[in-house]
C-alpha cells in the first residue's frame, strides 16, 4: 500500500473530480487535518497509509452516523478499538463512509445520506452494507478500509466493486465501538485491493480486547509472513447446492473457471455438499432482527438528538420482526427455533470442513442491481443474501476476492470460506491467486 | 372467613465491589461528590460500547448463594430484560432469566423455613431526581435529572418462594439474610442508602375453620392473584405492609371479590398505596445477551469461592450454645457485629470464659468499645484469684455467724429457707465479698441441717 504524502494529494484531487457523484463519504476530513495527522503518524506497520472507516465505528470528536438521521449529529466521546489500533499503527483516517443505515441492507440505498454509486456503472448500487467503503477503495479514494460484516456486508460490496474483503472469524477483531447491528454476527474486518493488504491490516487489528468479552484469546498469526506458505495438497470444496438455480450463469462459469488456477497452486478441487441455503436465510432473518430490535432500543430520542420517527422503513421492519420473534408466546417458535437451526448450520459447516480446507462459493447471485431496482422489494432484497448469511451464524471466516468480469464489464467476485481462525490460510490462498491473476488490479474509468 | 397470609420476598442487594458490574468505573454512588462523575461509554449505554462482566461481583453473588444454602449452576448466562425507562440507558437491563448463578436454597427461621428460589446477578439502574429548577430567565419548572453514578452497579437479587406466613416471620427472615450478607462482607445492606431494597408479593388463601394449612402450598393451591408492594425501606415497614395487606385483602375477599393484581407502594402511616395495575404479565422479551459469553463455573473456581465463606451467624450461634451459652443470648450476640467480634476474641484467648462473657454481653455488663476482650479477661481472672473457695475457711466463718444468730437459725428450721440469704450476706461482709457464693451455699445447707 502506498504511504507517500503525494498519495493524499492524489486522493483529494480524485475526490474533487468525482467524489460527489459517487457519494461514498458521509464525512470527508479536511485535507489539512489529514496532512497534520500524516506528519505526526506513529512509526507503526501502517505508517502513512490512508484508510476509511465504515461510519459504524465511533471516532472521538468525529461525527458518527451509521448512515441514520437518528444519529445525524452524534459526536462520540470515545474511540472504537479498531480505530485506536489503526491510529497507533500509523494509518491515516480520511473519512467515514456511507452504508445501509445500521447495517440494514445490502446495497447502500437504505441510507439517510443518499445512495452510493457503483464506480463500474454509476446507475448501479455499490452493494452493502459497507458500500461507501468499497467504492472508496475501487475508485482510488482510499488505500484501504475497515468494513463490518454481519451477513455479507463486507463481501457483497467487495464483490460488486472488484476489491478484496475479509469477513473474520467471530471474536478475531474487537467489536468495541462498532455500533451494533446484530451482536452475535457482527465482525470487524479489512477491505483493500489485495489479500496481502488485508493481511497487513488484520495483523494490526486482530486480538483479544479487554473491552469486548466476545473477543477471542486465540493467538494472532503473523498473517503477512504466511502469505507465501505452500498451498500444495490443500483442498477446496465446491458445494453443488451453492451453484444451483438462482445463480446468474455468467457468475457461475466465471467462479468455476478459477478451478484451473487453484490447481496450478497445487490445490485439489472437489465437489461437496452443503445443503443449508434455506435454513441459513431463515435463521439469519430471525436472529439478526431480534438482536437489532434490542440493540436499537437505546435510540429513544432522549439522548441522541433525533427520535425513532427517523428510522427508515427497512430498519422499522427489522425492529418489528425482531420484537415479534422475542415476544412471549412467539419466542419458542421463532427465536429459539432459529437458534436451533444455528446449531444445525454449525454442524453442516463442520461436516463440510472435514472434507476440505476451504469452501469456494459465490457471493451475490446477480450483478450489482440498478439503483432503485429492488430497494422497494424487501423480500427480493433479503433473498439476494443467500450465499453470505450462513457464515455469520456459524462464525467462520470468509475472504472475498475478484474472480473476473461480465461481458458488460461488471466485476464478479467469489468467496473462500475457511474454518474458524483459518485467516492465514484464506489470505495465503487469496494472495497466491492474485499473483497469477490480474482482476484485482483493474480500476473503473472515472 | 379466616385466611392464611402468603408472602414471597424479593431482596435487592448492591455489592460493594471496587468497580461496577460491566465496566471499570468506580462503584461508589453514595460517596460520589457530584452526579455523573463515575461514568463511561459502557454504563452510559453509548452506541458501540460493550459490557464485560465483573468477576469479583459474580464471585460475591455465588458466595451469597452458598451462604443461603443454594445450589450453584455449572453453566450460567446473562440475559437482556427489555423495558423503557429514562434511567435505563440501553433500553434493557442486563440480568439473568432462566439460568441464575444460584438456585434452590433455604433459610431457617423459628417460624419455619423460607425456601430461596434463586439468587441472580444484574445491574442497577441510574437514579432519577425530580426537581424544580430555574434556567436563566425562565420560570421555575419541573425537570427530571438522571445521575448515572449508580448505573450498572452490581446488584444481586434474592427471590424466595411464597413461604412467609406473617410479619414477624418476615422480620426474622429478612434480618437473618441481612446478617448473613454482612457477615460475608460483600454489601453494607444499608436500607437508608438503598443498598438493600425489599419487595413483597402478598396474597391470602382461605383456610377452613380451625385448620391452619401448612405452608408451603403447592402451586395449584396458590391464590389466583398477588399484590406486589415496592419501596419498602425497613424490616418494620415490610412487616407493616404485610399486616396492612392482610386486613385490606381479607375485607375484599370477605365481600366475595378478588383483590386487583397490582403494584403498591408502602407509605409510613398510610399503609400501602396503589401505584399501577399490571394488565397481565409484562413482556420483557428476555433473550441471552449476545455480548457476554455463557459463564462456566468450574470446580476449582467454585472451590476458591467456597474458601471465602466465613462462619455464618447460625453456625456461630450453635457453637456458642454448645459452649454453654443460652440460645436466647447466642441469638442476640450473632446479630450484633460488635458483640460477635468481642466473643470471637474471647474464644480465641480463653475458650472457657465464653459462657461468662456471653452473659455479661447480653446483660450489658461490658461496655463495648471501651473494654477490650483482653482487659475483660484479666479483670475476671483477678476476681476469681481472690475468691475464697477453701471449705475449711468458709465453714469457720459460717459457724461463727450461725452461733451469733440463733433466732434466724430457728426461723430457717421453721421452714423459712429464704433466710439463708442473710447468712450469705453476713459471710460476704466478713470476707469483704471474696467468698465463693456457690461453695458457701452448699456448706451453709449442710451446717444448718
Amino acid at each position: 500500500m502506498r504511504n507517500d504524502i503525494s498519495r493524499i494529494d492524489e486522493i483529494y484531487s480524485n475526490f474533487a473530480r468525482y467524489g460527489d457523484k459517487l457519494n461514498a463519504f458521509i464525512t470527508l476530513r479536511e485535507q489539512k487535518q489529514v496532512l497534520a495527522d500524516f506528519a505526526h503518524a506513529p512509526n507503526g506497520p501502517l505508517k502513512g497509509v490512508t484508510y476509511v472507516l465504515k461510519d459504524a465505528y465511533v471516532t472521538k470528536g468525529i461525527k458518527t452516523t451509521v448512515a441514520s438521521n437518528v444519529l445525524g449529529n452524534f459526536i462520540p466521546p470515545y474511540d472504537a478499538t479498531v480505530y485506536r489500533k489503526m491510529t497507533e499503527a500509523g494509518a491515516i483516517l480520511l473519512g467515514k463512509m456511507n452504508m445501509d443505515a445500521w447495517g440494514h441492507g445490502g446495497s447502500t440505498e437504505n441510507t439517510d445520506f443518499g445512495p452510493s454509486h457503483n464506480p463500474w456503472d454509476q446507475k448501479r448500487v455499490a452493494g452493502g452494507s459497507s458500500g461507501g467503503t468499497a467504492v472508496a477503495i475501487a475508485a482510488n479514494l482510499a488505500e484501504c478500509a475497515i468494513g463490518e460484516d454481519t451477513g455479507g456486508s463486507i463481501r457483497n460490496p467487495a464483490d460488486w466493486n472488484n476489491i478484496t474483503g475479509l469477513k473474520v472469524t467471530y471474536g478475531r477483531v474487537s467489536r468495541y465501538g462498532a455500533i451494533a447491528y446484530a451482536s452475535s454476527f457482527d465482525t470487524v474486518g479489512p477491505m483493500a485491493h489485495t489479500a496481502a493488504d488485508c493481511a497487513a491490516i488484520l495483523s494490526v487489528i486482530a486480538g483479544e480486547d479487554p473491552y469486548d468479552a466476545t473477543s477471542s484469546p486465540h493467538p494472532v498469526d503473523d498473517y503477512v509472513s504466511h502469505l507465501s506458505d505452500s498451498l500444495n495438497g490443500k483442498v477446496i470444496g465446491i458445494p453443488t447446492e451453492m451453484f444451483d438455480k438462482g445463480l446468474d450463469p455468467e457468475i457461475k462459469s466465471t467462479i468455476l473457471a478459477s478451478k484451473a488456477i487453484w490447481e496450478k497452486l497445487g490445490i485439489k478441487v472437489i465437489e461437496i455438499s452443503l445443503p443449508i441455503a434455506d435454513l441459513a436465510l431463515a435463521a439469519y432473518y430471525l436472529i439478526a432482527p431480534s438482536e437489532t430490535s434490542s440493540n436499537l432500543g437505546r435510540y429513544d430520542g432522549i439522548r441522541y438528538g433525533n427520535d425513532r420517527s427517523h428510522f427508515t422503513d427497512e430498519t422499522m421492519r427489522r425492529i418489528m420482526i425482531g420484537t415479534y420473534a422475542l415476544s412471549a408466546g412467539y419466542y419458542d417458535a421463532y427465536y429459539r427455533q432459529a437458534q436451533k437451526v444455528r446449531t444445525l448450520l454449525i454442524q453442516a459447516y463442520a461436516k463440510a470442513h472435514s472434507q476440505c480446507d476451504v469452501i469456494l462459493m459465490p457471493i451475490m447471485p446477480t450483478h450489482a442491481t440498478k439503483i432503485g431496482e429492488i430497494v422497494s422489494d424487501p423480500l427480493a432484497n433479503l433473498l439476494a443474501d443467500i450465499y453470505t448469511t450462513s457464515q455469520n451464524p456459524v462464525g467462520v471466516p470468509s475472504l472475498a476476492i475478484p474472480a473476473g468480469f461480465s461481458q458488460s464489464g461488471l466485476p464478479i467476485g467469489m468467496q473462500l470460506v475457511g474454518s474458524k481462525f483459518s485467516e492465514s490460510l484464506l489470505l495465503a490462498m487469496g494472495h497466491q491467486y492474485q499473483q497469477i491473476t490480474d482482476w484485482h488490479t483493474r480500476s473503473p474509468k472515472l | 372467613m379466616t385466611y392464611q397470609l402468603i408472602c414471597g420476598a424479593e431482596i435487592h442487594v448492591e455489592l460493594n465491589t471496587k468497580s461496577k458490574m460491566f465496566c471499570g468505573c468506580k462503584n461508589d454512588p453514595f460517596g460520589a461528590t457530584k452526579p455523573n462523575i463515575y461514568t463511561c461509554p459502557v454504563c452510559l449505554g453509548m452506541p458501540g460500547a460493550l459490557p464485560v462482566p465483573n468477576k469479583k461481583a459474580i464471585e460475591d453473588c455465588i458466595l451469597i448463594g452458598l451462604a443461603l444454602g443454594c445450589k450453584i449452576a455449572r453453566v450460567s448466562k446473562f440475559d437482556r430484560k427489555h423495558y423503557f425507562y429514562p434511567d435505563l440507558p440501553k433500553g434493557y437491563q442486563i440480568s439473568q432469566y432462566d439460568e441464575p448463578f444460584c438456585y434452590e436454597g433455604k433459610v431457617e427461621t423459628s417460624f419455619g423455613p423460607v425456601r430461596i428460589t434463586r439468587v441472580h446477578m444484574e445491574e442497577d439502574t441510574a437514579k432519577m431526581h425530580h426537581e424544580t429548577i430555574s434556567v436563566g430567565a425562565r420560570h421555575a419548572s419541573p425537570v427530571s435529572l438522571i445521575d448515572f453514578n449508580r448505573s450498572s452497579v452490581p446488584l444481586v437479587e434474592i427471590v424466595t418462594e411464597p413461604d412467609i406466613k406473617s410479619g414477624e416471620m418476615a422480620k426474622e427472615f429478612l434480618k437473618k439474610v441481612r446478617d448473613i450478607i454482612r457477615a460475608l462482607g460483600v454489601s453494607s445492606c444499608d436500607m437508608e442508602k438503598g443498598s438493600m431494597r425489599l419487595e413483597a408479593n402478598i396474597s391470602l388463601s382461605p383456610v377452613g375453620a380451625g385448620s391452619s394449612r401448612p405452608l408451603p402450598l403447592s402451586p395449584s393451591e396458590l391464590p389466583n392473584y398477588k399484590v406486589e408492594v415496592k419501596n419498602i425501606n425497613s424490616f418494620r415497614f415490610f412487616a407493616n405492609s404485610l399486616d396492612f395487606e392482610f386486613k385490606r385483602q381479607s375485607e375484599i375477599l370477605d365481600k366475595g371479590e378478588t383483590p386487583v393484581q397490582e403494584t403498591r407502594g408502602y407509605r409510613d402511616g398510610r399503609g400501602t398505596v396503589s401505584q399501577r395495575v399490571k394488565e397481565g404479565a409484562a413482556d420483557y422479551r428476555y433473550f441471552p445477551d449476545p455480548d457476554i459469553p455463557p459463564i462456566l463455573v468450574s470446580e476449582e473456581w467454585l472451590d476458591s469461592i467456597k474458601a471465602r465463606l466465613p462462619q455464618l451467624p447460625d453456625d456461630i450461634a450453635s457453637e456458642l450454645v454448645a459452649s454453654g451459652v443460652p440460645a436466647s443470648a447466642a441469638k442476640i450476640i450473632v446479630t450484633n457485629a460488635e458483640m460477635m467480634e468481642f466473643i470471637t476474641q474471647v474464644k480465641k484467648l480463653d475458650p472457657k470464659s465464653v459462657r461468662f462473657a456471653a452473659n455479661d454481653l447480653v446483660n450489658k455488663k461490658i461496655e463495648l468499645g471501651k473494654l477490650t476482650p483482653e482487659q475483660y479477661l484479666k479483670d475476671r481472672q483477678a476476681k476469681s484469684a481472690d475468691k475464697i473457695t477453701n471449705e475449711a475457711t468458709l465453714t469457720d466463718h459460717l459457724q461463727k455467724i450461725i452461733t451469733a444468730n440463733p433466732n434466724i437459725v430457728a426461723e430457717y428450721k421453721a421452714g423459712k429457707t429464704t433466710v439463708s440469704a442473710f447468712f450469705i450476706g453476713q459471710l460476704m461482709r466478713a470476707t469483704a465479698g471474696h467468698a465463693d457464693p456457690s461453695v458457701a451455699n452448699k456448706l451453709l445447707v449442710d451446717l444448718l441441717h
